[in-house]
C-alpha cells in the first residue's frame, strides 16, 4: 500500500537561525560593555536599561495591536529591546525617567512602527531616539556623571533611582556637582578657547588613553563586537569602514596639526565611535546591504563623525553620522550592485 | 584575433585541476554520508510491478513502442524518443506489458505521466546485447550512436540526453572532460559508492567519453571527505594504464557538485551566463553517467538500473540499492527495512534541492539519486515567516553572487524586469539563501515562482509578437485587396465610356421604358 507524505519546499531542513536568535546574540554581546559601564557609573546604567525596555515593549505592543499585528511573534523577536538597550546606553545614567519615555516613543511608535515596523523603518530608532533627546532635553543628556563626583558624594544605588524617578540629583546635589564635561566636551571647548592638546590632556576627565573609564568600556564594547564578527551575526565591513576612515581621518589632522587634534586613538577610544561601528552602525535594516555598499556606509559613517566632533555643534557625531547616512543607504546599495555571476 | 584576455580565459580553462579556486559563497553542511554507507552497494530485488515512466528526461515524454500485453526482454526498447534524438526508455527486466498508464512520477514537469507498467516474468533475461566491438578503434559517430541508443541521460539529477550534450560540447571544442564525483548534498553517497566499488567501470566510461567528446584528458573531481574513494580511483586509473585521466581532491562545500561551480573550484572561471561549460572547452559529466557510458559500449547494455541511495532518520536501515529503473520507492523502503515510527517527509534528491514526494508510489527515475526521509523534528515546520531584516546573510552565502533579498523584492512587486536584471536566471537554485534567512522566507519558491512567471512573460511576448505580425499583415492584405477592388471598377467605368456602342443601346433602353410609362398613364 502506498503511504502519504505531506510535502514542502526545499530546502528540507529546518532554518538554522531566527531573527529572535539574531537579536539575543546582539544583546549577549553587549553584557561586557554594560558590566564595565555600570562597574564605573553604578547601578543607573542597568536602570536606564530596565526603563528603556519596559516603555519599549509596552509601546511596541500597543502599536503591533493597533496595526492588528500579531504582539507575541514581533515581541519574541527582541528588535525593541535591541533598540532599548542601545540607546539607554547612549544616555547619561542618571538621566530622569521621562527622557527614556520620549525617546521611546519616538524610537518606537514613530521610528519603527509608523515606517512599517520590523525591517521597512529607514532610520536607526535608537539614534533617532538619542537625537530626538538631544535636542529637546539638552541639560540632561549633556550632563554626564563623573564617576569620581559620584564616588565622593557617595551615590548608591538608592541615589541613583531617587535621581532618576525626581529628575533631581538626590541629596538636594545640584548636577554641576556631580557631572562634568566628558572627554570630547573637553577636547571641544579647550581648542575653541584656543587651548593645546597638550594642556587640555590635563583635564580629570581624561584616563590613560582616553575617558576615565570610558576607555575601558570601549574596549569590553570592541570585545563584544568582535564576538558578534566570530558569530558572523555582522559583517566585518562596516566596523572596519567605520573605524577604518574615522582613523584615516583623524590621522590626516593629527598629523597635519598635532597641537589641536586629538590623536587617532583618543578619536576612537572617545565617544560612542566603537559602540557605534559594532552595535549602532551595524544594524542592517537602516544601513546597506551589499559588502560594498557597507564599505561606503561605514566610511561615511566615520567621516561625518569625525567631521561634527571638529566642525559641528555637538561634542560627538555618532547618531547625525548614522541618520545621515541611513538616508544614503538607498542611493549607495543602488550602486554598489555585485557583478552577478557569469557576467562581465 | 583574440583579444589578450579571452586568450588568458583559454589558457586557465586549459589549466583546469592544476590549482584549485574557490567559488563565493556556499555552506558548509553536515555531511550524513556515513549512515548510508556502512554496508556495500545491494542489489534490490525486483517488486511486483515495475512503472517505468515515458517520461525521464528533459523535454517531451517519449512515445510508447510496445502494447498491453506484449512480452518484452530486459534491455528492450519499450519507449522512443524522437526529440533530441536519444535512444528513449527501455525495459528494466524481462516479463509482461501489463498496461499504458497515468502514474505519479518525479519530474519537474508535472506530478503525473504516463508509465509503462512491467510485470516481471522473474528470469531476468537479457535481449541479445550489441556491444561496440573494439571501440578503442571506433570512430566517436559510432560511440555516439551507441550512447544515443542506449537511453542515457545525466544521471546527476540534471536527465539531460548524455548524446546529445557530448555531441553538442564536441562541436565546440572540448579540451578537458570533467567527471563529477562530488556529491555535495548531505546524505547522498550513491556516487562515493560507486567510485568506491566500480573504480574500472568509471575509469573505462571516462575513457570513451574522453574519445567521444574528443578531449585530451580527464579530471575526476572527488571530495576531500572521500577517502577509500581517492584510492580506488588511483588504482583504477594506474590499472587502465591511461595517461592523461588525473584525479582532483575539492573541498566539500555545498553547492560544489554544481557543474558552474565545480568548473570554477577547477580553473577559477566562470560560465557565461546563459552558457555552458563548453564555452570555456570542458564538459561535465556525472561519474554515474560513465559507468553507463562504458556499460553501453562495452557490453552493449542499455540503461536500466542505477544505484539509489535509500537513506535518512526516518528509514530503519539506510543503504545503497542497485534498483531496477521503474521500482516504486515504497519497494525500495521496504527492502530498507521500512519507516521509522516518526517519518515525516519522502524527498527525491537531497534535503537542500530535492523534490517533496506526496506518495510512496513513485517509481525511481534514471535521475533518482536518493531516496531521504525525514522525521518529524528535522524537517522545517510550516512556520509564519518574519519581515526581511535585510542582514545580508542571503548575498554571503550565494554561489550566483545575487542578491536575494532584493530579487525577493522585486517578484513579491512584480517588477519583472528589474528581477531579470538582478539575475533571476541565474539563480541555481540551491537553497543557500533559503537556509541561512533568519526571517525564515521561502526564497527560492518565490525564485521559482519568479523564473516561471519571466518564461512565461518571454513566450507571452512572442506570442503576441506573431499575433501583431499576423494582424498587420492582415491589414495590408485589406488595404491591397480595397485597392485592386477600386482599381477594377474604375477600369470597368473606363471600358464602359470607351464602349459608344453600349451607351447608344443603354439610351435606347431608357428610352424605352419612358415611352412605356407614358402610354400606361
Amino acid at each position: 500500500m502506498s503511504r502519504h507524505f505531506e510535502t514542502g519546499g526545499a530546502p528540507h531542513f529546518p532554518p538554522h537561525s531566527t531573527v529572535g536568535g539574531v537579536m539575543r546574540q546582539v544583546l549577549y554581546a553587549l553584557v561586557p560593555g554594560i558590566a564595565a559601564y555600570t562597574w564605573f557609573f553604578g547601578v543607573g546604567v542597568l536602570l536606564q536599561i530596565l526603563l528603556a525596555t519596559v516603555f519599549a515593549l509596552a509601546l511596541e505592543a500597543a502599536m503591533l495591536k493597533l496595526r492588528g499585528q500579531p504582539v507575541k511573534r514581533f515581541l519574541g523577536d527582541y528588535s525593541a529591546v535591541v533598540t532599548a538597550v542601545l540607546f539607554a546606553l547612549c544616555i547619561p545614567p542618571l538621566a530622569p525617567w521621562w527622557v527614556s519615555l520620549t525617546g521611546m516613543i519616538f524610537a518606537i511608535v514613530v521610528a519603527k512602527q509608523l515606517y512599517g515596523g520590523l525591517g521597512s523603518n529607514l532610520f536607526n530608532p535608537a539614534m533617532i531616539a538619542y537625537v530626538v533627546v538631544l535636542i529637546s532635553f539638552p541639560q540632561y543628556i549633556t550632563a554626564w556623571p563623573q564617576p569620581a563626583e559620584l564616588a565622593s558624594h557617595g551615590f548608591g544605588p538608592l541615589e541613583a533611582l531617587h535621581t532618576v524617578f525626581s529628575g533631581q540629583p538626590a541629596g538636594g546635589l545640584g548636577w554641576d556637582a556631580i557631572s562634568g564635561a566628558t572627554v570630547l566636551d573637553a577636547i571641544r571647548n579647550g581648542t575653541a578657547a584656543g587651548q593645546p592638546m597638550e594642556s587640555i590632556r590635563q583635564s580629570a576627565a581624561f584616563g590613560q588613553l582616553a575617558g576615565h573609564g570610558w576607555e575601558w568600556i570601549a574596549g569590553w564594547y570592541t570585545l563584544g563586537g568582535l564576538w558578534l564578527l566570530w558569530k558572523r551575526i555582522i559583517s566585518w565591513h562596516i566596523p572596519v569602514a567605520v573605524l577604518g576612515s574615522a582613523f584615516l581621518f583623524s590621522s590626516a589632522l593629527y598629523i597635519a596639526d598635532p597641537a589641536s587634534n586629538p590623536s587617532p586613538l583618543l578619536d576612537l577610544l572617545s565617544g560612542a565611535l566603537l559602540i557605534g561601528a559594532f552595535f549602532i552602525a551595524t544594524d542592517p535594516v537602516s544601513g546597506c546591504t551589499s559588502s560594498r555598499g557597507r564599505l561606503v556606509f561605514g566610511a561615511g559613517v566615520g567621516i561625518l563623525t569625525l567631521v561634527i566632533r571638529r566642525w559641528g555643534g555637538y561634542p560627538d557625531g555618532v547618531a547625525f553620522a548614522v541618520l545621515l547616512m541611513n538616508m544614503a543607504a538607498p542611493l549607495i546599495d543602488r550602486f554598489t550592485q555585485p557583478r552577478i555571476f557569469g557576467h562581465d | 584575433m583574440m583579444s589578450w584576455r579571452q586568450r588568458s580565459k583559454a589558457e586557465r580553462a586549459r589549466q583546469a585541476g592544476e590549482r584549485l579556486h574557490r567559488f563565493h559563497g556556499g555552506l558548509r553542511l553536515q555531511h550524513y554520508k556515513k549512515i548510508s554507507c556502512e554496508v556495500p552497494v545491494q542489489r534490490a530485488a525486483l517488486p511486483p510491478r515495475l512503472f517505468v515512466p515515458l517520461l525521464q528526461h528533459t523535454g517531451r515524454a517519449a512515445e510508447a513502442t510496445v502494447s498491453e500485453g506484449q512480452h518484452v526482454l530486459k534491455g528492450e526498447q519499450i519507449g522512443c524518443f524522437k526529440q533530441l534524438g536519444s535512444g528513449g526508455v527501455h525495459a528494466p527486466t524481462s516479463g509482461t506489458v501489463s498496461a499504458i498508464v497515468r502514474h505519479p512520477i518525479s519530474h519537474p514537469a508535472g506530478e503525473d505521466g504516463r508509465c509503462i507498467v512491467i510485470r516481471p516474468d522473474g528470469l531476468d533475461q537479457w535481449l541479445e546485447p550489441e556491444p561496440v566491438k573494439d571501440w578503442q578503434s571506433a570512430d566517436p559517430e559510432t560511440l555516439l550512436q551507441c550512447i544515443r541508443h542506449s537511453g542515457i541521460v545525466g544521471l546527476g539529477g540534471a536527465m539531460f540526453p548524455t548524446a546529445y550534450k557530448v555531441q553538442a560540447a564536441s562541436e565546440r571544442g572540448i579540451h578537458t572532460l570533467v567527471l563529477n564525483g562530488s556529491e555535495c548534498e548531505p546524505y547522498i553517497s550513491c556516487d562515493e559508492m560507486l567510485m568506491r566499488e566500480q573504480p574500472d567501470s568509471i575509469v573505462l566510461g571516462a575513457r570513451i567519453l574522453q574519445k567521444a567528446v574528443g578531449a585530451e584528458r580527464t579530471l575526476i573531481a572527488i571530495e576531500d571527505q572521500m577517502g577509500a574513494v581517492h584510492q580506488a580511483l588511483q588504482g583504477a586509473v594506474d590499472r587502465s594504464g591511461a595517461a592523461h585521466i588525473s584525479i582532483v581532491k575539492v573541498t566539500t562545500i555545498y553547492p560544489e557538485g554544481g557543474e558552474k561551480q565545480l568548473i570554477q573550484v577547477l580553473t577559477g572561471l566562470e560560465v557565461p551566463s546563459g552558457g555552458r561549460p563548453a564555452d570555456l572547452g570542458l564538459l561535465c559529466q556525472n561519474v554515474a553517467t560513465a559507468t553507463a557510458v562504458a556499460r553501453a559500449v562495452t557490453e552493449g547494455k542499455p540503461l536500466v538500473e542505477r544505484i539509489v541511495t535509500v537513506t535518512g532518520s526516518g528509514v530503519r536501515s539506510p543503504r545503497n540499492l542497485l534498483a531496477a529503473i521503474g521500482t516504486p520507492v515504497s519497494n525500495l523502503v521496504d527492502q530498507c527495512g521500512g519507516y521509522q515510527p516518526g517519518a515525516a517527509r519522502l524527498v527525491l534528491g537531497g534535503p537542500m534541492m530535492g523534490y517533496p514526494l506526496a506518495s510512496d508510489s513513485n517509481p525511481v527515475t534514471k535521475a533518482a539519486n536518493c531516496i531521504l526521509v525525514l522525521n518529524e523534528d528535522e524537517i522545517r515546520q510550516p512556520q509564519a515567516e518574519m519581515p526581511c531584516i535585510r542582514c545580508g546573510e542571503c548575498a554571503r552565502v550565494c554561489p550566483a553572487l545575487l542578491l536575494p533579498q532584493q530579487l525577493d523584492r522585486f517578484i513579491r512587486a512584480q517588477k519583472w524586469e528589474e528581477a531579470r536584471s538582478g539575475g533571476l536566471k541565474d539563480c541555481i537554485e540551491c537553497g543557500c539563501c533559503d537556509f541561512v534567512c533568519p526571517s525564515h522566507i521561502p526564497l527560492v519558491e518565490w525564485f521559482r515562482f519568479g523564473k516561471s512567471t519571466l518564461q512565461e512573460l518571454a513566450s507571452g511576448k512572442q506570442r503576441a509578437n506573431v499575433a501583431r505580425e499576423r494582424f498587420e499583415a492582415r491589414a495590408e492584405r485589406l488595404e491591397k485587396n480595397k485597392l485592386l477592388r477600386k482599381q477594377r471598377i474604375a477600369e470597368k467605368k473606363k471600358a464602359l465610356r470607351a464602349d459608344t456602342g453600349k451607351q447608344e443601346k443603354i439610351a435606347e433602353a431608357i428610352e424605352r421604358v419612358r415611352k412605356r410609362r407614358e402610354n400606361s398613364e
